[in-house]
């Protein structure tokens, strides 16, 4: 297909359904990533209001212990894979091309490909809901409660066949990244010349590589306890309970990193435009960003501090993982410095930014205090644990995240989301979670344990809680403030030209949203700041001097996703030939796939 | 710099290197299997180093050669090691953690 | 496939195809380390038997992993002819290198076999789960490496398979390759390295 200047752009041309599901388009397919993990936010949110409702005020019966399980368990796993996980990956495919100069990523239909399984995954997980039996291990499903003696219904089957089908769209998704940012550079765009976003989205698809086949081995031993009766997590039989967790942890441990380095390279785009400077320390940022994925491999027994590990282990699992506030601390100061002495526009995106260093750095400093054995002994299992992840996670990769959505809207959509409706979403947010999570360092310390789905009055948390409660339902109505701000923009936003906040990378360099094939032509740089510096960059005209050639779209990569998500239903219902007849659509449509002509 | 055409691919082997690296991968293997079958070696503390050894050499032979790790781009070879250290650390670690190392 | 990423630019003069496979390869690295360091933090600690000193067969397995091996070699020289256009030993090598695969295969079925009528199943104890796990998992691999080399093979016999094609040959091989060594491990710390309270 040849696209000129003629050629509408990605929203523009063909809205309809079927271009939609055999797009390769990574702008596309950013879209499509970053529409249903806001809605998976959305039910995680539902979740976690159920939660608050429930535990507002002591002896609750508003739901059973049961249910209970299973919302935290789902809020936890939705939150994290099917929200925040998918987000960064909405900005992945949407930015990263454009950053590096790229007119698409490396394997586009492997691209449509993980956005299909991942949006079945999500589905494959939620349709626990409709037979009853939702996911209620907690969202790290330790053994032997995830055994089928200890849990003998379908819940955790859908559990780990889940997260094994959106291991596989994460896993293949990090292949097509590393591929395109090592291989797909414009001409100048040295490795220490990319945006800090692009560089912290390419360690975490490393980190995504060598973690995640973790956690499909561990899944794969449990789904073959539970189906097969084999031992590995079977203490009966000789089997070690701690080989789940130090599994699970292997894996989970930098996980935590996968979910907080992409907010930290938007970060670090969003400082520099809105004061005016260039980032302080760049260099550093990146080395920083390495080390704490390296290091970050080895910490995980951090989080079994308390099953007995002896004094060795304990003892550096808790040194290394102080080491690691240490490139972390680094940035946030390379963060302050950017800020001083700029000329500080404090528009929406930078106030969720601002807000990001402050609320990452209390999680950061509850986390320093987990880090240390006998310390921890007192707070694991309890709320300041909660407090802590929610500071990081929330005060902290979301509140990032919402700024970037902010921040890159004009340039996907070509309209401005509205700055008053976003100051309110920011300080009803800001406020809301710290009434929710702050409260909770002290419910922790009193001794209220995670996971329990009521508390006596005797514990005296019941007022704290009650706080939780209500600064949970301002976060709720918050979110409806984004949801709301982007309904009214959509036909009456001010529209954006190339680049609304006047910043410095090459996705600003082309009209909003971009055209099709991205840039008229390969843009050449000079500089890591092409936009701000003279002679940056090539011009990059608005009219393409030669035809270009975009690659269409395959139906095949919807279809493979379809096999192998059938292929797991059909387990989880004992249905071989469902299973069978789902594995033949898969293979088939490898095989079509693969000598499908396809154009980059 | 701008590169418009693929790295020519450093000179492939010829048939008689890759036969002399199947015939000694062969003869390593030969030697593995011998040294199973010596009581004085079986059952002490030599047999696992000289078989980890051993395997390693095949190993990286394999890898360096049949896969062409060598002669191609230093690029391919920090893609591969990285991983491979790593699953090495892990396999160490899970050993020492759950307590493989004395029976 | 496509050979469009031939005369494209790149950032590195290296194949985007070969960076996203040997990436790949990396993250099985971490898949079979995880499993071998399974197999090996749990060997000895089953409590009942059969064990690996009653159960496995070395002669035989010796004579798999020979096979295996030269498969490797059958793979090479099948490289090597794509490249040079020899279209008659492209065919030969690429069918000998799967042929050797599935004669892999079949003595795997055949151990499998004889350890289940032998009172060795997966749920038997410890060693019958990481054993059948781990070597279970590799053999799952080297079928699909089977089909994939069967695929080329067919694509030879079209005469679809010229040196411009020489680059899917080639990922193929590191496919094929890093199986191969995957078992090079596997054979050692598993069937010769035997740890634990003896039979």
């Amino acid at each position: 297909m040849e696209a000129t200047a003629a050629t509408p752009d990605s929203l523009g041309s063909s809205s309809r359904l079927w271009s939609w599901i055999t797009t390769t388009d990574h702008k596309r397919i950013g879209i499509l990533y970053g529409a249903t993990a806001f809605v998976f936010l959305l039910i995680g949110g539902l979740e976690a209001m159920l939660i608050r409702w429930q535990l507002m005020k002591p002896d609750n019966d508003f739901v059973s212990a049961e249910t209970f399980n299973e919302l935290f368990t789902m809020h936890g796993t939705t939150m994290i894979f099917l929200a925040l996980m998918p987000l960064s990956a909405a900005f992945f495919n949407f930015i990263i091309p454009l950053q590096i100069g790229a007119r698409d990523v490396a394997f586009p239909r492997l691209n449509a490909f993980s956005y299909w399984v991942f949006l079945l995954g999500g589905l494959f997980l939620n349709a626990s809901f409709l037979v009853g039996a939702a996911p209620s291990g907690g969202w790290f499903g330790y053994a032997n409660l995830t055994s089928i003696q200890y849990s003998p219904g379908v819940n955790i089957d859908f559990w780990a066949m889940g997260l094994q089908i959106l291991g596989i769209a994460s896993l293949a998704a990090a292949f097509n990244f590393i591929a395109t940012i090592i291989n797909m550079r414009a001409p100048g765009m040295k490795l220490m010349r990319m945006p800090v976003f692009t560089w912290m989205a390419f360690i975490t698809q490393f980190i995504i590589v060598t973690a995640f086949p973790v956690i499909t081995v561990a899944l794969v031993f449990l789904m073959f306890d539970r189906m097969f009766g084999a031992n590995f997590y079977n203490p009966n039989a000789g089997g070690d309970l701690l080989l789940w967790q130090h599994l699970f942890w292997l894996f989970g441990h930098p996980e935590v990193y996968i979910l907080i380095l992409p907010t930290m390279g938007m970060v670090s785009e969003i400082l520099p435009t809105f004061s005016r400077k260039p980032l302080f320390g760049y260099p550093v940022i990146v080395y920083s960003g390495i080390l704490i994925g390296t290091i970050g491999w080895g910490v995980w027994s951090h989080h079994m501090f308390a099953s007995g590990m002896g004094a060795a282990a304990d003892t550096y699992f808790g040194a290394a993982s102080m080491l690691i506030a240490i490139p972390t601390g680094v940035k946030i100061f390379n963060w302050i410095a950017t800020m001083w002495g700029g000329k500080i526009r404090f528009t929406t995106p930078m106030l969720f930014s601002i807000a990001f260093i402050m609320l990452f750095t209390i999680g950061g400093i509850s986390g320093v205090m987990h880090a240390s054995p006998p310390t921890d002994l007192q707070q694991t299992d309890t709320y300041f644990v909660v407090a802590h992840l929610h500071y990081v996670l929330f005060g902290g990769a979301f509140m990032g995240i919402f700024g970037a959505i902010y921040y890159w809207w004009p340039k996907v959509f070509g309209r401005l989301l509205n700055e008053r409706l976003g100051k309110l979403h920011f300080w009803l947010a800001f406020i809301g979670l710290n009434v929710t999570f702050f409260p909770m360092h002290f419910i922790g310390m009193l001794g209220m344990p995670r996971r329990v789905y009521t508390y006596s009055a005797e514990l005296g948390v019941g007022g704290m809680n009650l706080a939780a409660t209500i600064g949970a339902l301002t976060i709720g109505f918050s979110t409806l403030v984004l949801v709301y701000n982007i309904w009214h923009t959509a036909a009456k936003g001010e529209k954006a030209g190339k680049n609304p906040w006047g910043a410095a990378t090459l996705e600003w360099a082309m009209s909003s949203p971009p055209p099709v094939y991205n840039f008229s032509v390969i843009p050449e740089v000079t500089s890591r700041l092409p936009l701000w510096t003279v002679g940056g960059m090539n011009e990059i005209p608005d009219v393409p001097p030669e035809p270009i050639h975009v690659p269409g779209g395959s139906y095949w990569p919807v279809l493979a996703a379809l096999g192998l998500v059938g292929f797991f239903t059909g387990a989880i219902m004992h249905s071989l030939w469902v299973a069978i007849a789902a594995a033949v659509v898969l293979v088939v449509s490898v095989f079509k796939w693969a000598f499908e002509p396809f154009e980059m | 710099m701008s590169q418009e055409v693929l790295e020519k691919p450093s000179a492939h082997p010829s048939a008689k290197v890759y036969l002399s690296i199947a015939a000694i991968l062969t003869a390593i293997t030969v030697v593995e299997v011998a040294i199973f079958y010596i009581p004085a070696i079986r059952g002490t503390m030599v047999l696992a180093p000289v078989l980890l050894l051993l395997s390693a050499g095949k190993f990286a032979l394999v890898v360096m050669f049949y896969m062409h790790l060598k002669p191609d781009s230093k690029l391919f070879t920090a893609i591969f090691t990285a991983p491979l250290v790593l699953a090495a650390a892990v396999i160490l670690a899970l050993m020492t953690l759950l307590g493989a190392w004395v029976l | 496939m496509s050979t469009a990423a031939i005369g494209h630019y790149t950032s590195t003069g290296q194949d985007t195809r070969k960076i996203a496979f040997w990436t790949f390869i990396g993250s099985e690295c971490m898949l079979f380390g995880t499993l071998i360091a399974t197999y090996l933090s749990y060997e000895g600690k089953s409590v009942i038997g059969p064990t690996p000193q009653e159960i496995l067969n070395i002669p035989l397995t010796s004579v798999s992993t020979f096979v295996l091996l030269m498969s490797s070699l059958a793979m090479v020289l099948a490289l090597a002819a794509v490249m040079r256009g020899d279209t008659r030993y492209s065919k030969v090598w690429l069918a000998t290198t799967a042929g050797l695969g599935a004669v892999f295969l079949g003595f795997q079925a055949f151990e499998f076999t004889q350890f289940v009528d032998e009172g060795l199943k997966i749920s038997t104890n410890l060693f019958g789960s990481t054993f059948f796990v781990l070597t279970g998992c590799h053999g799952l691999h080297v079928l699909v490496g089977v089909i994939w080399l069967a695929t080329l093979l067919i694509l030879s016999a079209r005469g679809k398979l010229g040196p411009e094609k020489a680059m899917n040959v080639e990922i193929a091989g590191l496919y094929w390759h890093f199986i191969d060594v995957v078992w090079i491990v596997i054979f050692t710390v598993v069937y010769l390295i035997q740890r634990g309270p003896a039979a």
